[in-house]
């Protein structure tokens, strides 16, 4: 058995005798007799090197492919070396929220980092320090928006499924009218909008790229929520905001999203990082923990959690959400991957994505039954016809280590980052060839 | 300190990324962002380097005691890295075959299998990313039970004044009404309140046991026979399970639904606040509403994705924290049936030899035989002296030692909450305890050097009303 406690069992009984107990039973002794447990019914302990060895086994069985043509949510971008190192530190690693400001200045201020490049990336005033992905932005986002007279939150049908999953919950829950707007041609256009608006409408919330990798038309979007009182929430791939308009030039009064693309791995769906920027006049409203610099007694610059008076350990059930935790070390890897980008390594990113993406969108438009479903633009990610079975497709990308397209209704959802070059996109499509019989 | 902003020069960077081998696809201009985003310029040499010296200014479990009360600030495996860093999991898509993830689909079966051995539950999600949003979605099982009854009229949710601040606010934000029932005069809860405070509109109790002051309510089964016996179902937070995994269990207790905090209880690194994990588990008649997709195994033997059969829906995308679900996987199995127990009881252990040793010296806020945590009450000390909990825990960063949670639970005034965790040798909490005693000396002898506290760290005391007055959220840029 392995075990992490330092002191020896007999060093443990002189502690026990100093206390004036005599057994460790005496520890429980609040706890009714009817209910002590005699033992746990669990496998017993192993040594590290075994412990290694059964979960080393469990990573072995999966698949882990070597190129991933896969996205609808989680994308595969190059993660800087330095990226890794810096969130491995132990100081970092192991620190708890940072509520004594005197010894968590390292993590203040690189909270205050990150909510700057948040700010900078969508053309916000003011980011939060992150909530715990993209899908509970979204649902924190609209119920950010609701207010007494002014309830409900419209969202396109071209917004990831998982999304709005998520959105109904929580909105299910505070009984907040949620409507799905029916699309054509996978993108949400402005007259169906101005249709659905009512004057209770209190937002409307809008991805682009979309689910589908459609850029949408967000200005015309954003002005018909405007015309009718209703708020503006725009979800974007933060990659995209290296190249595309921001949100906030897009009319947005909130930018939220999944910032798993900034240096985050795969990782079987998490830790990822839901990313939550507001204009201004929003920020009382904002969810979650909030860095401000002030000064210390002294007069030196520093960092400091604040507006707490939105949070639940002040206000209890009357706070603006009951988050807690968050994902403050992801946020902290979005900003080391930020720093390390710098703009031209963004650019590039978001650059080498859509142009691989358009690459192989043109490649594959070419090839009998893989016609692109919409002409609209897209980013990195676009839907494709599908003449065969999708499984039978990809059992032909398994024998190379690639990872498909993901099946979805209507197609194929194809998807290039960076690390999609041209070779693999040129072998891919050779493979797709011989699937389809061509 | 320079921030990244201020250290970033024109032109420098680093190369990361090769320029694109396929040709430019066109995006019309508008829409394209008008200016790049003001990221800074660094070289990679100066962006370690920031990083260091920011590491230097955190203190982490790895640098010091950290007695934060109802945090568990235990010590962080390296092993729990390891696995968590391996490319089989790290590299996996979310939206993989199943076929193709089975060690991934294992590890969220085996963890459920063992919590829920040692909470007594039946079924178990890992979707919720954190505590809070683990009680969120509790609370949204028992909001899906009732109604699924047709009894619409339980709106109201039980919650102690003990409470931690995130019970009523996930019970809001499930679309409850608190009701708040005070603690008796052992810090229990108060049997003849909660009696009139349950009836036919309540939905539910959520309860902390140990509660916040660090006691096991020994009426246990009695409050959740009221709960029952009203026609609500009792909610367990399970903040305080170290105090007692392999002891006792919430499902043993009485309890219909839990929430674990991984990030606490199962050694996983609370990474400067997240990422967590709060898997919740349930009893067999409430697993049809659990979140989807759940994990199964078929007739085959193979593990598959399933959706309960009236699931609340979705809580958060794809599973949750999947890597943390790992790293508590790997305690586990390191732990097994002896070394989990063993865990608990050297935690409570280290609460009372700590608690034995301030008592006489510093006021005990509830005089009993303590848990996992305890808390102190400094009110007469102030009376006397003027110091208050906050200077004493200011003062404590002197020594190295990271505060425990202070001005909580509210129902204590000057409150210090000591939760010392199992991962402490006797000499680490000998000193502590010297240290405590050392600054109640100083109380009386150099107030003012408390008042003044800390006197080592990188900064004084932080001005946090201007904070708050003056809102500073991000750079301005020049």
């Amino acid at each position: 058995m392995g075990s992490y406690l330092p002191s020896t069992h007999s060093e443990r009984r002189e502690m026990l005798r100093e206390i004036g107990l005599d057994s460790f039973e005496e520890l429980y002794r609040d706890v009714p007799e009817s209910v002590r447990l005699k033992s746990l019914s669990i496998p017993e302990g192993v040594s590290e090197m075994e412990a290694a060895a059964q979960i080393s086994a469990l990573a072995d069985k999966n698949t882990r492919y070597r190129t991933i043509f896969r996205g609808a949510g989680a994308y595969d971008h190059y993660i800087p070396a330095i990226v890794k190192s810096v969130t491995s530190k132990e100081e970092f690693l192991t620190a708890y929220t940072p509520y004594q400001a005197e010894i968590s200045q390292g993590v203040l201020q690189s909270i205050f980092e990150y909510q700057t490049q948040i700010c900078e990336l969508t053309g916000m005033d003011v980011s939060n320090a992150s909530v715990y992905d993209g899908a509970v932005a979204a649902a924190e986002a609209a119920l950010m928006c609701q207010e007494r007279k002014k309830t409900g939150v419209i969202l396109p049908d071209t917004v990831d499924p998982q999304v709005i999953e998520v959105v109904k919950t929580y909105c299910g829950s505070r009984s907040v009218p949620v409507t799905v707007l029916k699309t054509k041609d996978h993108a949400l256009d402005a007259d169906t909008l101005k249709a659905a608006l009512t004057p209770e409408t209190a937002c409307v919330y809008v991805q682009s790229p979309n689910f589908y990798g459609v850029i949408e038309d967000t200005t015309a979007l954003a002005e018909a929520a405007h015309l009718s009182q209703a708020r503006f929430i725009m979800a974007a791939n933060p990659i995209s905001l290296g190249l595309l308009k921001t949100p906030g030039e897009c009319g947005a009064d909130i930018a939220v999203g999944e910032g798993q693309p900034l240096g985050m791995p795969l990782s079987f769906g998490g830790p990822y990082l839901g990313y939550m920027a507001c204009k201004k006049e929003l920020m009382r409203k904002l969810p979650g923990r909030i860095v401000g610099e002030t000064s210390d007694k002294n007069g030196a610059r520093c960092y400091v959690l604040t507006l707490q008076a939105r949070e639940q350990h002040i206000r209890r059930e009357k706070a603006s959400s009951n988050i807690c935790s968050n994902e403050a070390l992801c946020a902290m890897t979005a900003s080391v991957y930020l720093a390390a980008m710098g703009p031209e390594g963004l650019r590039r990113a978001a650059r080498n994505s859509a142009d691989h993406a358009h690459y192989l969108a043109e490649r594959l438009n070419g090839l009998k039954g893989f016609e692109l479903k919409s002409d609209k633009p897209f980013f990195n990610e676009f839907l494709t016809a599908c003449p065969v079975d999708p499984a039978l497709l990809q059992a032909h990308l398994d024998k190379e280590g690639i990872l498909g397209p993901l099946p979805v209704e209507g197609g194929l959802l194809w998807c290039c980052t960076e690390k999609n070059t041209k070779d693999k996109i040129d072998r891919l499509v050779e493979i797709v060839k011989e699937a389809a019989g061509e | 300190m320079k921030l990244l902003f201020e250290l970033s020069r024109t032109g420098r960077g680093q190369d990361l990324l090769p320029l694109s081998d396929v040709p430019a696809c066109e995006f019309g201009g508008e829409l394209l962002r008008q200016a790049p985003p003001r990221l800074p310029e660094i070289s990679e040499v100066d962006l370690e380097r920031h990083y260091t010296e920011l590491a230097k200014q955190t203190h982490g479990v790895n640098d010091g005691f950290y007695p934060l009360g109802s945090c568990t600030m235990k010590y962080n495996p390296h092993i729990n890295e390891d696995m968590a860093a391996l490319n089989g999991f790290t590299g996996i898509h979310p939206l993989q075959d199943e076929n193709s993830a089975q060690g991934c689909l294992e590890v969220m079966y085996r963890t459920e299998q063992l919590l829920n051995e040692i909470t007594g539950m039946d079924a178990m999600t890992f979707q919720p990313a954190a505590g809070a949003h683990g009680e969120y979605t509790g609370l949204m099982l028992i909001r899906a039970y009732h109604l699924s009854r047709n009894d619409t009229a339980r709106t109201k949710i039980i919650v102690p004044d003990s409470a931690h601040g995130t019970n009523p606010a996930s019970a809001a934000m499930a679309g409850f009404t608190v009701v708040s029932v005070p603690s008796n005069a052992q810090g229990g809860v108060d049997l003849e309140a909660l009696k009139a405070a349950a009836g036919s509109d309540t939905a539910g109790l959520m309860l902390t046991n140990p509660n916040t002051l660090g006691l096991f309510d020994p009426n246990i089964l009695e409050i959740t026979r009221i709960v029952h016996e009203a026609g609500g179902l009792n909610y367990y937070d399970g903040a305080n399970l170290n105090a007692v995994m392999g002891h006792v269990r919430p499902g043993d207790m009485g309890f219909d639904c839990v929430h674990l905090n991984l990030h606490k209880t199962f050694s996983t690194p609370h990474g400067g606040g997240g990422p967590g994990s709060g898997p919740v588990g349930c009893k067999k008649f409430l697993d049809e509403f659990l979140p989807e997709p759940r994990v199964v195994r078929d007739e085959g033997g193979a593990l598959r994705f399933a959706c309960p059969e009236h699931t609340l829906g979705k809580v958060r995308s794809f599973y949750g924290n999947f890597l943390v679900a790992v790293r508590a996987l790997t305690y586990i199995t390191v732990l097994g049936k002896e070394g989990i127990p063993e865990a608990s009881e050297t935690a409570v252990l280290n609460a009372n030899y700590m608690m034995h040793k301030l008592k006489g010296h510093y006021d005990v806020a509830y005089d009993a035989a303590c848990m996992h945590e305890f808390v102190l009450t400094l009110e007469k000390l102030k009376q006397e002296t003027g110091v208050s909990a906050m200077d004493a825990a200011k003062r404590l960063l002197d020594f190295g030692m990271h505060p425990p949670t202070m001005y909580f639970p509210l129902i204590v005034h000057e409150a210090l909450m000591i939760e010392p965790t199992e991962t402490e040798s006797r000499e680490t909490l000998d000193r502590a305890v010297q240290v405590f005693l050392d600054i109640l000396e100083e109380a009386k002898t150099d107030p003012e050097k408390l008042h003044e506290a800390p006197h080592t760290c990188p900064i004084g005391r932080p001005d946090e009303v201007g904070a708050a007055r003056n809102p500073v959220l991000k750079y301005e840029f020049a």
